[in-house]
C-alpha cells in the first residue's frame, strides 16, 4: 500500500510558516542580546542623558573587579554543588522507585511535586525554614551543638542556597532518570544475575554505564539551571550576602544593573554569561548528541 | 432604537470628556502597607479638593524599585511627572540634569506660593543646592532614635524612666539587663550603614566623607574610617561575641523588629518611623524612647542627627499645564494640616515648622511620648558641614558595600579596621566611576 504524499511547490511557504517562531525570537532574543553587547561598549549615567563610547573598558573593569572574580568561584562551587547534590539523590531516588512494583506511580507522583513549585516560592521555604531567629532547623541544630547563622556565615548560606536550588531539581533529574532505568533491557540484568553479580556489582557495571547518556545530559542541564535560573531562589533567601558569599553572576548582573544603575558594566557581565551559556550548550549538542559509548 | 443607541453613546461620551478635562498626575511611589493607604487618602482628598487637577499615585514596589521603574520608563519617554525617591539616590538624581526639573524652579514657572523658609532646615538641608536651591520635595523623611523595654529595665533593677545617654551607659545596663536574667540580649538595631556609621558620624560631628560629605563635589572621598568609628564597630564585635548585641542582618535589618518585641533584646535602634510599629507590636510591655547614645569622651558630642527617607522629584518632559498640577498638590502636600496628619500617622518628622507648631498646640506630642524625639535630635544643635546630611553618587551600592562588610567583621574575616578601611576603598572607587560616567 502506498500513502500519497502531499508535495508543497512553493519555496516560500516554508518560511512563511516559520516566521511566528521566527519573530518571537528576535524579537525578545536576538534583538535585546544585540542591544546588551552594544550597551556593554558604552558608559552612560542612569538616565541615559550622557553616553561615551569606551570600547572594551567595561570588560576590562570587570576582570579587575575582585568582587566579579568572587562571584565566578561562588558560581563554580555553587553549580557543582547543585548539580551533585541533585543528581546523587535523584539517581538513588529513582532506583528506589524503579524497585517497587505497585507504588513506584504513587512515589514517582509525589517526588515530581516539588517540581511544579516556583524558584521564589521554594526559597522562602527555605528562608523560613532556616531562619536564624525564627526558624525550625537553626532550632533543632543548636540542640545537637551547631549554631547556625546563614546571615553572617557565608558556608551556611551557601549550604542553604544549595538545598533550596538541589530540592526543586531532583524532581526534574529523578523523571529522566527513572524513564532511563525502564529503558534498560530486563534481558541484561537477568542475565548477570544468572551470572551470579549481586545487586551493587549489577548496578555499578551495567546499570549505571547505561545511564551515562542521561546523566551527562543532567549534568549540562543542571549547570545551566544553576547557573541561570536560581536567580530567584538568592534573590528570595541570601540576596548574595553575607559579604558576597552567594552572590552569582547571574545575580551581579542584576544588582549592578538594576540596584547600582550601572548599564555599561552589567551589559558586560551579561555579555559574558551569554558566551558561557553558548559554550555549554554547544557542548551538549556536540557531545551528548551522540558520544557517550557503552 | 438606533436613536436610543446613539443617544447613550453621546450621553457617555460627555460624561467621559467632562472626567477628562481635569489634567492627570501621575506618581510614582513605594509606600507600601498601610503607609500606602495613607497616602491614598492624602491623594483623594487633594481630588476632592479642586476639579483641575487629578492626581493619580501607583505603587511601583521597593525605593530601589521605584527608582529604577521611573529612570526605565524615562529612557522610553514614558515618566511620571512625580517619581519618589529614597535619600541615597540623591546623588544619581541630582547629577540627571538633563531629567530632572528641580522644585524651586517648577514652583516659580508654575507661579505657586512657595516659602522654602517655611520648611525645616535640617530636612531640606539634604536635598537642596550649594545655593541653597530646593531640588526635590521632601515627603517623608525620619531619622534613628533608640527605643527600650520598659518592663525589663525595671526587672533588671534600672530606672525605667532612664534610657541609656552614652553608649557606656548601653553596655553597663545591657550587662545589668543580662545577668539579672530580664533579657537575653542588650540590643539589636535595623540599618547598620545609616544608624551605626553614617548617623553615628554625624552624631559625633565627624566627616562621612571630604567636601562636606560630598555635598560640594561629584569626586568627593570617603572618610568614615576615623579612629572613633573604628572603636564603635570594635566594639559592636566585641558586644556581638558577648551577646550584648546581636546583628538583624543587611539593609534595614528585618530580624532586628522580632527581637525587640518577642523582649529578646531589651533595646532596638531604628528609624522614628518605625515607632507606629514597636507600638502595635509591643503588647505585653511598654516602650520607652531616647536618643541615640554617644560616646561620652569624644568632644562635640552629641550633635545632630541626619535623615533618611524619600522625597519627591519631578521628571522633565511633560506640558507646562501638567507642571502647574504638580505645584499645586506640592502646595497642598505642604500645608500643616496635611503634614501634621501624615507626620503623626506615621512617625515620619513634619517637613514644616507650621505642621510641627500645629502637633504642639494639638498636644500631640505630650499625649505621644516619644513621638518628637526625632525631631529634638535632628534639630539639637545647628548642622556642621558633618552633620547636614551626606551626597555621593553611587551610594546606593555603598550602602551593600557597608553591609558586606560589617558582615565580614561580624563573621570574624577582617578587624574593624580592615573592614572600614574596605568600605572607604571600595566605596571611592564606587564615587569615581559615578564621576567619571556623568562628567
Amino acid at each position: 500500500m502506498q500513502t500519497k504524499r502531499t508535495i508543497f511547490n512553493s519555496k516560500i511557504l516554508p518560511y512563511w510558516l516559520i516566521l511566528p517562531q521566527l519573530a518571537v525570537t528576535l524579537i525578545f532574543f536576538v534583538w535585546p542580546a544585540c542591544q546588551a553587547v552594544w550597551q556593554s561598549f558604552l558608559r552612560e549615567d542612569a538616565f541615559g542623558t550622557s553616553t561615551q563610547f569606551v570600547g572594551f573598558d567595561n570588560y576590562v573593569a570587570i576582570t579587575q573587579d575582585s568582587s566579579y572574580l568572587n562571584a565566578l568561584i561562588v558560581t563554580v562551587i555553587f553549580s557543582v554543588a547543585v548539580a551533585t547534590v541533585s543528581i546523587v539523590l535523584a539517581l538513588v531516588l529513582a532506583v528506589a522507585a524503579n524497585s517497587l512494583l505497585k507504588s513506584r506511580s504513587l512515589y514517582t507522583t509525589l517526588l515530581v511535586w516539588p517540581y511544579a513549585v516556583a524558584p521564589a516560592v521554594a526559597g522562602v521555604l527555605f528562608w523560613f525554614m532556616f531562619n536564624p531567629t525564627i526558624g525550625l532547623i537553626p532550632y533543632l541544630l543548636k540542640g545537637l551543638g551547631y549554631h547556625w547563622d546563614d546571615r553572617l556565615n557565608g558556608t551556611d548560606a551557601m549550604i542553604l542556597v544549595v538545598l533550596a536550588a538541589s530540592w526543586k531539581q531532583i524532581s526534574y533529574n529523578f523523571l529522566f532518570f527513572l524513564a532511563g532505568l525502564q529503558s534498560i533491557p530486563k534481558a541484561l540484568i537477568e542475565a548477570a544475575a544468572i551470572d551470579g553479580a549481586g545487586p551493587v556489582k549489577r548496578f555499578r557495571d551495567i546499570v549505571f554505564p547505561l545511564l551515562s547518556p542521561t546523566t551527562f545530559f543532567l549534568l549540562v542541564v543542571n549547570v545551566v539551571y544553576t547557573m541561570f535560573d536560581t536567580f530567584a531562589v538568592i534573590h528570595a533567601t541570601t540576596q548574595g550576602g553575607p559579604n558576597q558569599a552567594t552572590n552569582i553572576l547571574v545575580y551581579k548582573v542584576f544588582t549592578d544593573g538594576f540596584i547600582g544603575l550601572d548599564l555599561g558594566s552589567s551589559a558586560a557581565q551579561s555579555v559574558v554569561l551569554m558566551v558561557i551559556v553558548i559554550a555549554l550548550t554547544f557542548i551538549q549538542f556536540r557531545f551528548v548528541e551522540r558520544n557517550v559509548q557503552y | 432604537m438606533f436613536k436610543k443607541i446613539a443617544l447613550a453613546a453621546l450621553a457617555l461620551g460627555l460624561s467621559s470628556s467632562a472626567s477628562f478635562a481635569a489634567t492627570q498626575i501621575t506618581w510614582w511611589h513605594a509606600m507600601g502597607g498601610e503607609l500606602g493607604k495613607k497616602l491614598d487618602e492624602i491623594v483623594a482628598n487633594y481630588n476632592k479638593s479642586q476639579d483641575k487637577y487629578q492626581v493619580v499615585a501607583s505603587y511601583k514596589g521597593t525605593y530601589a524599585e521605584t527608582m529604577t521603574a521611573a529612570i526605565a520608563a524615562f529612557r522610553a519617554k514614558q515618566q511620571p511627572d512625580i517619581v519618589q525617591v529614597f535619600e541615597v539616590g540623591t546623588g544619581t538624581m541630582m547629577a540627571a540634569k538633563g531629567a530632572v526639573y528641580p522644585v524651586y524652579q517648577l514652583m516659580k514657572d508654575a507661579g505657586a506660593q512657595f516659602d522654602p523658609k517655611a520648611y525645616l532646615p535640617a530636612v531640606v538641608g539634604y536635598y537642596t543646592d550649594t545655593q541653597g536651591n530646593m531640588l526635590s520635595m521632601p515627603f517623608n523623611s525620619s531619622t534613628p532614635i533608640l527605643y527600650y523595654n520598659k518592663n525589663v529595665f525595671k526587672k533588671a533593677g534600672l530606672d525605667p524612666n532612664t534610657p541609656p545617654k552614652t553608649w557606656e551607659d548601653v553596655e553597663t545596663f545591657s550587662k545589668k539587663i543580662m545577668s539579672s536574667g530580664a533579657a537575653k540580649c542588650g540590643f539589636t538595631t535595623g540599618w547598620i550603614s545609616w544608624v551605626q556609621l553614617e548617623n553615628f558620624s554625624a552624631w559625633h560631628n565627624l566627616p562621612i566623607g571630604t567636601n562636606e560629605n560630598g555635598f560640594g563635589s561629584v569626586d568627593s572621598k570617603l572618610s568614615f574610617n576615623g579612629p572613633t568609628q573604628v572603636k564603635h564597630w570594635d566594639n559592636l564585635k566585641k558586644w556581638q561575641t558577648e551577646g550584648i548585641f546581636q546583628y538583624g542582618g543587611p539593609e534595614g535589618g528585618n530580624d532586628a523588629p522580632p527581637k525587640f518585641y518577642s523582649q529578646e533584646c531589651a533595646m532596638y535602634m531604628n528609624s522614628s518611623s518605625s515607632r507606629a510599629g514597636v507600638v502595635n507590636n509591643a503588647k505585653d510591655f511598654e516602650v520607652g524612647y531616647g536618643m541615640l547614645p554617644y560616646y561620652a569622651d569624644v568632644k562635640g558630642a552629641p550633635q545632630n542627627t541626619i535623615i533618611g527617607g524619600a522625597t519627591l522629584w519631578v521628571l522633565k518632559g511633560h506640558d507646562a499645564e501638567e507642571y502647574k498640577g504638580v505645584a499645586d498638590f506640592f502646595r497642598y502636600l505642604s500645608t500643616p494640616e496635611v503634614q501634621a496628619d501624615w507626620h503623626q500617622f506615621s512617625g515620619y518628622l513634619p517637613i514644616t515648622q507650621a505642621a510641627y507648631d500645629l502637633g504642639k498646640t494639638q498636644g500631640y506630642y505630650e499625649k505621644n511620648p516619644g513621638t518628637d524625639v526625632g525631631i529634638k535630635e535632628i534639630t539639637l544643635n545647628t548642622p556642621t558641614p558633618n552633620s547636614k546630611g551626606l551626597r555621593f553618587g553611587n551610594y546606593v551600592q555603598i550602602r551593600k558595600v557597608i553591609d558586606e562588610e560589617f558582615q565580614a567583621l561580624l563573621g570574624g574575616k577582617k578587624s574593624a579596621k580592615e573592614a572600614l578601611d574596605a568600605v572607604v576603598e571600595r566605596g571611592d572607587k564606587l564615587i569615581a566611576d559615578f564621576a567619571a560616567a556623568n562628567k
